[in-house]
C-alpha cells in the first residue's frame, strides 16, 4: 500500500483541505477514524463499511443497516405517525423548533428512527433503526412513538422485533417527556415478549444514557458491534466524578462482553447471519401461539405473512 | 441548625434577630412579645412572598436543602414495624437503596427509596442517594416479593441521578435501571410513587413508573440537572438557572403535561421548616391514593399503568 499512503494520500489531503469527509457522496476515499488509512469507498462499501486495515466498523445509517440487514436489500419503510412538537417551547441559545426544523431539512427525516418491514431469509421482521446523525439519534416523543410502533408492527406481523439504536440518550429539549420515553418503550417491547416474539437488540455505536437504561438493555438477545461505545453515564461525568484515569477499553462493547451485560460481539460480516440464525432457533422451540384477535381484522397480507413465519 | 439558601437571606436575618432578642432578654425583665411577635408576622409575610413565587431554579435548591426530609424521615413516621431488607442476592448491599416491609396506617406494605443521608457520615454511608446496579436489583427484588405476597408498593424518589462510576458501569447501570423501570410496569400491585426531593433522570423513574406519582410541592423531577443541561446546551452550567426554567421541571408544571397526578403541598417555607407536617401530609395522600387502588384487581393495576405510560407524550398535548 506504499504508493497509496506515499503518494495518493498527501494528493488528497491537497485536495480536501487535511481532512476526507466521512462517507460523503464526492468523495472516492474515506479515511478510516481509527486507523487513519485511507479507504476507496467502493472498497468499503463491499466490506461493509467495515475497514479492511484494522477491522474498525464505521458508523452507518439506517438506510444502509437496513438494506444490509434485509433480503435483497428491500425493505418497507414505515412513517413515523405525528407526534407532538416541541412541547415544551424549549430554548436555549437557539429555539429546539428550529434546530429540529434544520434537521429535519438536512437529514430529510421526520425525526431520529426509522422503522421498517422486509424478510430475512424468506421470514418477516421488523427492524428499527436510531439515526445518530439526527441530533446524536436523541430519543423524545417522536422517536419513542417510533419504537411502539415498530413494537406493535412486530406483533401483528407475529414476527421478530430488531433495534439497532446509536444515540446519546434522552432528548432533553422534550425535558421531563423525553425520559417518560423510557418507560413508554419499555412497555412496547414488553408486548413484543409476550406475544412469544423475539425482541433483539444490536447496540450499534454510540448508546448511552437514557435509551441504554430502556428498551435497548431489555433485549432477549444482545448483540453487539466491535468496538461500539455502550453505557449508561458519559465517560467525561464519570471521569469527573472519580477522577482516575479509565481502564482500557472502557464502555466498549468487547468489554461489556467481558462483564456479562451483553451476549455477543458480531462482526458486521456476520451480522445477518447471526441474526436469521438465532431467530429460527428462538422460534423452533415454540411454535407461534394461536393468532390473537388483532390479526382477524388486520388485512390479508398481514396474515399470508404470519402464515409464512409458521412455515418452516 | 437551619441551613438558609441564598435568596432566604432576608428571612435568616429576620429570625436571627428574633432569636437575639430572646437570647438578650434571658433572665432580664424586659417585655419583648411585642417585637418579637411583630418580627414573626413579618417573617411569616416573607415566607409566603417567597415561597409563593418560587422560581424553577429555586425549586431546584429547596428540592436538595440539606434539612428537606428524606426518605428514611418518611419511613421512621410513616411506616410502623419497619424491617429493612437487605442486598441484590448477586453482588452487594447498596444503602442508596433503602427498602423493606412495614406497615403504612394499619397495610402490610414495600417501601423502597433512595436515601441521601443527613451528614457526612450517613451521606457517605447512602452514597448521596446515587444507587448503584446492586441498589437498583435489590429495588427489583423487593417488587417481586411485593408482588408475590400482594402487597402495595410504596416508592419515595430522591436522587440526584444514578451513580456515574466504574463499576456501576461494568456491573451494568443501564440495565439495572431498564429492568427496574420493567419491573414496575409488571408488577400485580398497587405501586405509588412519591417524588420527595430530587427526581434525577432514569436514577428516578427506575422506581417512579407508577400508577400513581405524587409530587411534593417544591420538588423537582427532570430528565437532566440543569446544571448538566446548560452545560450541554449553554455550553456554561452558569446558565443553570434558564435551563431550570427550560427544563418545565417543577411539580406544577409536571402535573400539566400529565406526567404525576398529585402535588402534595408543603408547609410554608418548604418541607425543610416543619418536617412532621410534611411527612404527614405525604402519608395522608399516599393513603387516598392507596384506598383508591387497593379495590383493583392486579391485572386491571398492571393494565391501566402500562396503558399510562404507553401514552407518555400524547395525552393533554395533542
Ligand atoms: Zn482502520
Amino acid at each position: 500500500m506504499n504508493w497509496l499512503t506515499n503518494f495518493v494520500r498527501p494528493k488528497i489531503k491537497a485536495l480536501v483541505g487535511g481532512e476526507a469527509k466521512l462517507a460523503a457522496p464526492d468523495n472516492l476515499w474515506v479515511k478510516c477514524p481509527n486507523c487513519e488509512q485511507m479507504l476507496f469507498h467502493r472498497d468499503l462499501e463491499a466490506n461493509l463499511q467495515v475497514c479492511s486495515f484494522c477491522n474498525h466498523h464505521l458508523r452507518i445509517g439506517p438506510e444502509t443497516r437496513l438494506k444490509l440487514l434485509f433480503d435483497d436489500g428491500e425493505f418497507e419503510k414505515h412513517a413515523l405517525s405525528k407526534a407532538v412538537v416541541d412541547p415544551l417551547k424549549f430554548k436555549d441559545r437557539k429555539r429546539y423548533a428550529d434546530r429540529l426544523k434544520e434537521t429535519q431539512a438536512k437529514q430529510g427525516e421526520g425525526d431520529a428512527l426509522w422503522v421498517a418491514s422486509g424478510r430475512m431469509g424468506g421470514k418477516p421482521a421488523v427492524a428499527a433503526v436510531f439515526d445518530f446523525n439526527f441530533m446524536g439519534g436523541s430519543m423524545g416523543i417522536a422517536v419513542g412513538e417510533g419504537i411502539v410502533m415498530g413494537a406493535r408492527l412486530a406483533v401483528e406481523k407475529r414476527c421478530p422485533f430488531i433495534v439497532f439504536p446509536a444515540s446519546g440518550g434522552a432528548r432533553m429539549q422534550e425535558g421531563i417527556l423525553s425520559l417518560m420515553q423510557m418507560p413508554r418503550t419499555t412497555v412496547a417491547v414488553q408486548d413484543v415478549k409476550e406475544a412469544g416474539l423475539p425482541y433483539i437488540v444490536v447496540l450499534t455505536d454510540p448508546t448511552t444514557g437514557g435509551v441504554t437504561a430502556s428498551f435497548a438493555m431489555l433485549g432477549d438477545i444482545a448483540i453487539a458491534e466491535p468496538g461500539a461505545v455502550i453505557g449508561f453515564a458519559g465517560q467525561r461525568v464519570i471521569q469527573d466524578t472519580i477522577r482516575e484515569a479509565l481502564p482500557d477499553g472502557f464502555q466498549r462493547a468487547e468489554y461489556l462482553l467481558d462483564h456479562g451485560i451483553i451476549d455477543m460481539v458480531v462482526h458486521r460480516h456476520q451480522l445477518r447471519d447471526t441474526l436469521m440464525r438465532i431467530m429460527a432457533l428462538l422460534g423452533e422451540g415454540r411454535p407461534l401461539p394461536n393468532l390473537p384477535a388483532v390479526s382477524a381484522n388486520a388485512n390479508a397480507g398481514v396474515q399470508r405473512l404470519a402464515g409464512a413465519m409458521r412455515v418452516k | 441548625m437551619t441551613a438558609f439558601l441564598d435568596f432566604e437571606q432576608p428571612i435568616a436575618e429576620l429570625e436571627g434577630k428574633i432569636l437575639e432578642l430572646r437570647h438578650m432578654s434571658e433572665g432580664k425583665d424586659v417585655n419583648i412579645a411585642e417585637e418579637v411577635s411583630r418580627l414573626e408576622v413579618k417573617v411569616e409575610k416573607l415566607l409566603k412572598q417567597t415561597y409563593g413565587k418560587l422560581s424553577a431554579w429555586q425549586k431546584v435548591q429547596v428540592a436538595r436543602h440539606p434539612n428537606r426530609p428524606h426518605c428514611l424521615d418518611y419511613i421512621g413516621k410513616l411506616i410502623a414495624e419497619f424491617t429493612p431488607l437487605a442486598g441484590d442476592r448477586g453482588f452487594a448491599e447498596d444503602a442508596a437503596i433503602v427498602g423493606g416491609l412495614g406497615r403504612f396506617r394499619g397495610t402490610s406494605v414495600m417501601v423502597i427509596g433512595q436515601e441521601k443521608g443527613h451528614d457526612t457520615e450517613t451521606r457517605i454511608k447512602h452514597n448521596f442517594g446515587m444507587a448503584k446496579p446492586e441498589g437498583y436489583r435489590k429495588a427489583q427484588r423487593l417488587m417481586h416479593l411485593a408482588d408475590r405476597f400482594n402487597l402495595p408498593v410504596i416508592t419515595l424518589v430522591d436522587t440526584a441521578g444514578a451513580y456515574p462510576g466504574v463499576g456501576a458501569e461494568e456491573r451494568g447501570q443501564a440495565e439495572a435501571i431498564a429492568r427496574s423501570i420493567d419491573t414496575c410496569l409488571g408488577l400485580h400491585v398497587p405501586l405509588i410513587s412519591v417524588i420527595i426531593g430530587e427526581g434525577g433522570s432514569g436514577g428516578a423513574v427506575a422506581l417512579a413508573a407508577a400508577n400513581r406519582v405524587l409530587m411534593l410541592e417544591h420538588s423537582v423531577y427532570s430528565v437532566i440537572s440543569p446544571e448538566g443541561c446548560a452545560s450541554i446546551l449553554w455550553r456554561s452550567p452558569e446558565q443553570s438557572k434558564e435551563a431550570a426554567e427550560a427544563l418545565k421541571l417543577t411539580a406544577d408544571d409536571l402535573l400539566e403535561l400529565g406526567v404525576i397526578d398529585t402535588i402534595v403541598p408543603e408547609p410554608l417555607g418548604g418541607a425543610h421548616r416543619d418536617t412532621a407536617v410534611a411527612v404527614s401530609a405525604v402519608g395522608d395522600a399516599i393513603e387516598k391514593e392507596l384506598a383508591a387502588l387497593r379495590p383493583l384487581a392486579g391485572e386491571e393495576l398492571r393494565r391501566t399503568r402500562r396503558e399510562k405510560f404507553l401514552a407518555m407524550g400524547q395525552v393533554g398535548l395533542a
